[in-house]
């Protein structure tokens, strides 16, 4: 039941799940930068594309997303409905002309043709980063996301902490459970049943004994991290690195060329946005 | 004769945080190729002893020194964890806690990771550590998936693959089923001969260490070195129970049936010990045992019928399982790490629902009622007390259950004073649990159960971890409530010794079923059950069997006197 929930790695015999991991962060962040930053719509268009193709590729089932994907859908959806809710001109703003469709321009909701279609720039960007996103993390072996954090430059120590911590997390999961019905045992109610401040309160009951039992791993753990040497030089080596072959370099080319393409584009438009209401 | 690889000499030691010296003038040799034993009641400055060879004191773990400990040469005070962990490798207590690595293979490879060595170099060195260690198949499985048995083997690896001629052993049974727990013994002596080992054990449980062969006992008590032997002389003078630990079983037979230790030969190892005429005294003791019959509960109280569970419908961890527990019977529930022990008492208390089958508690369906409302008819236990403690003062803690049902607040002063005094815990009422012991603390949780009148308790491993002193009164103490208040209790152990000594009834678990339920004597006697539920023959059973006794009826007569001898 909650492994549905979760998504995670799979190791599903594509060219994807070959490529290192490095290179598979590297382009993630790259082309999520730069689709963050222009608002032109040919590119953004030809991005999501371009991302979807490699979505299809990366054999993840729908299935194993569906969970997430509702969740994030919701999400934009509350989002662009907020974005028209507290700045309904927005659009006019950024193209500077103003195209009516509903309502009259001198109410604060109305609907403008620059407003429509700046949001859809904006599900645009959502469209493109969610199924990056989404291959990034399950094509990359969390062995081996550590080993790329460290390749591209933060330190071993920051990375292993981000590997350990994910590490962890099913373990504290579990810890809760059992606190948590412990504590149920005891009368504590925390189900939807109580009031919201005895819910409240029957959380910190849980939340205690959570942290406590925590700092304790953390501590064992990290005794065993120094008596094998960890934190020692300024470098490790990992076992699980991959080193970079032909696809990677081509991937990352490929990734470059789009970025480059991005870049141009703000030149040629004179901006980040491209404007189809200026003629 | 060479020269020892670990010396201590006039060694103290005083944790900043603490006013007393955990250690006071250790003079201790330690010589290559030696397999040690340290063994001593818990606050006895024996894992500190553990902590100051790894380097842990006083590098992560400051504190007042004097003398001097010498490893390989080295001076603690003045090496590296890093350099020291080049010649000790530690294998801690919970396996678990201790994994880095998302792998098997990761997790091996880990200590040459932090040496920068290249990929081919750590391919090679834990391909051969995999081989000697049988760990071949499990490489790319996560460490926590894995069984107590082979978790310790993959810990071992990731400190042996740095090839350190010293490997200490933080007790290395507590977390293992009675099975694995001899599986690792005979796996850590093999290794200490094929590899040229020395060995350090820091455990309590003698009898279980003692099923290898074992150079040297050091026994500590209150920081101090007060045996140091090899074991025979000091398992003859029956040092170990004087101080507060347990003592072989067969030891103690032989103490019962009147045979003076300093006849015997070979007091250490069961297999060669000669005693004369062994046999014939033994079963004169045997024939002048008459057993009481045992007491019988009849009363049901937890009926379950064909009750079926598992996370995923295919693979049932309680499979169709039927069961009665009587008012009144002081149970053991046994069985394999993983085989649902846990399981079918979170189905009990509500923490989980069945997927079939029924559970009547007293003639009451327990399917109609919440994990609140259970919690008033059956008490669960963790066993780690800190997951279940969430107030600072004991009374606070004692009282929340019942301020949670409402009750007013005398009737409350009342029932937390009375079951305060119950538990012992009277005098301590108005302390923070922080400054409790380990055992008190576990006390403190049976209290805040106790006090909400359940008919029955289930108790998870409840002395884990705990000493002989400690282990006996918390188990006077179930015993005394089991007998005057007529409390059902349910113990989830791995302890043998325990299960024989302190439970009327054993339910052996296996395969989601119930494997065998009958007295603790005769599941320990019989092979197949053994066998199948990774439990350990103790060493009465091959006592009894080397002396044509008959084991079953030997075993029972020797609880018997031991529960007269309390």
């Amino acid at each position: 039941m909650q492994h549905q929930l979760l998504i995670g790695y799979a190791d599903r015999q594509t060219f994807l799940n070959r490529l290192s991991g490095s290179t598979k962060l590297l382009c993630f962040v790259g082309l999520s930068v730069i689709g963050m930053m222009t608002y032109d719509t040919r590119y953004l268009i030809g991005i999501m594309l371009f991302s979807l193709v490699i979505f299809h590729f990366s054999k993840i089932k729908t299935r194993e997303i569906s969970f997430v994907v509702s969740v994030i859908i919701g999400f934009s959806v509350l989002n662009l409905v907020m974005v028209y809710v507290f700045a309904p001109h927005y659009g006019v703003s950024i193209y500077g002309t103003e195209h009516l469709l509903l309502g009259s321009n001198q109410h604060y909701f109305n609907l403008t043709t620059e407003q429509l279609f700046y949001e859809f720039n904006l599900l645009l960007k959502y469209t493109f980063a969610v199924p990056l996103a989404l291959i990034f993390l399950m094509t990359t072996n969390p062995s081996e996301f550590a080993a790329s954090l460290n390749k591209i430059g933060i330190s071993y120590r920051v990375s292993y902490s981000v590997a350990i911590a994910l590490r962890y997390i099913p373990d504290v999961q579990s810890d809760y459970r059992t606190i948590s019905l412990a504590q149920q045992a005891r009368g504590f109610e925390i189900s939807k049943k109580a009031k919201f401040m005895t819910r409240v309160r029957g959380g910190i009951q849980i939340l205690l004994p959570l942290i406590f039992s925590s700092l304790d791993r953390i501590e064992i753990i990290s005794q065993a991290m120094e008596l094998r040497r960890f934190g020692k030089g300024k470098h490790r080596s990992w076992y699980m690195a991959q080193k970079f072959k032909q696809n990677d370099y081509l991937a990352l080319l490929v990734v470059a060329g789009l970025i480059i393409l991005g870049i141009w584009l703000f030149q040629v438009n004179a901006g980040r946005f491209w404007n189809p209401f200026k003629s | 004769m060479t020269a020892p690889i670990i010396s201590f000499k006039d060694f103290s030691f005083q944790y900043d945080s603490q006013t007393e010296p955990t250690l006071r003038h250790i003079n201790l040799d330690i010589y290559p190729g030696e397999k040690v034993l340290i063994a001593g009641p818990s606050g006895s400055g024996k894992s500190t002893l553990g902590r100051c060879l790894n380097g842990l004191i006083p590098q992560s773990y400051p504190g007042k020194i004097s003398g001097q400990v010498l490893i390989n040469g080295q001076e603690i005070q003045t090496s590296s964890i890093f350099d020291l962990s080049m010649q000790v490798g530690t294998v801690l207590q919970d396996p678990d806690s201790q994994f880095v690595g998302l792998t098997v293979v990761e997790d091996m490879a880990f200590s040459l990771e932090n040496d920068q060595q290249d990929q081919t170099t750590m391919r090679a060195a834990t391909a051969k550590w995999a081989e000697t260690l049988d760990l071949q198949n499990l490489l790319t499985h996560r460490p926590q998936e894995l069984s107590g048995g082979q978790k310790q083997r993959v810990a071992m690896a990731g400190v042996l693959i740095d090839n350190s001629k010293i490997l200490l052993f933080d007790e290395p049974l507590a977390s293992l089923d009675p099975a694995s727990g001899k599986a690792s013994m005979a796996l850590i002596d093999k290794l200490a001969h094929t590899e040229d080992l020395t060995v350090i054990i820091i455990e309590h449980r003698i009898e279980d260490v003692l099923q290898q062969p074992i150079d040297r006992l050091v026994v500590m008590q209150e920081g101090k070195i007060v045996a140091n032997d090899h074991p025979e002389p000091i398992l003859r003078q029956s040092l170990m129970a004087q101080l507060g630990l347990h003592e072989p079983l067969y030891l103690s037979a032989l103490l019962h049936a009147g045979i003076d230790l300093e006849d015997c030969d070979h007091l250490d190892s069961l297999a060669e010990l000669t005693v004369p005429n062994l046999a014939q005294r033994l079963q004169t003791w045997a024939a002048g045992v008459t057993l009481k019959a045992p007491v019988v509960h009849t009363e049901p109280l937890l009926t379950i019928d064909q009750l079926s569970f598992g996370y995923e419908p295919k693979r049932p961890i309680i499979d169709n399982l039927s069961l009665t527990l009587h008012r009144g019977e002081m149970i053991s529930l046994v069985g394999q790490n993983g085989t649902g022990k846990s399981t079918l008492s979170n189905l009990m208390t509500g923490f989980l629902t069945p997927q079939a089958g029924k559970m009547t508690f007293d003639g009451q369906n327990l399917a109609d009622l919440s994990v609140k409302e259970r919690a008033d008819h059956i008490g669960y236990i963790l066993q780690d007390p800190n997951q279940m403690l969430s107030k600072t003062l004991i009374f606070d803690e004692v009282a929340a259950g019942l301020v949670l049902r409402g009750l007013d607040a005398k009737t409350i002063e009342q029932r937390v004073l009375a079951t305060l005094k119950v538990c012992g815990l009277y005098e301590f009422r108005h302390w923070p649990i922080s400054a409790l012991s380990f055992g008190q603390k576990k006390r403190v949780t049976i209290a805040a159960i106790l006090v909400l009148e359940p008919a029955m308790l289930i108790l998870d491993e409840p002395t884990a971890g705990q000493d002989l002193q400690h282990y006996t009164e918390m188990m006077a103490f179930l015993t005394k409530i089991n007998h005057e208040q007529g409390m059902t209790i349910m113990l989830i152990t791995h302890d043998m010794h325990l299960m024989l000594e302190y439970t009327d009834r054993t339910i052996v678990l296996g395969n989601g079923h119930v494997l065998m339920d009958a007295a603790p004597a005769d599941v320990l006697t019989n092979d197949a059950i053994i066998e199948e539920a990774s439990l350990a023959k103790t060493s009465l059973y091959t006592l009894a069997e080397q002396n044509q006794l008959n084991p079953t009826a030997f075993v029972a007569k020797f609880v018997q006197a031991e529960r007269e001898a309390r």
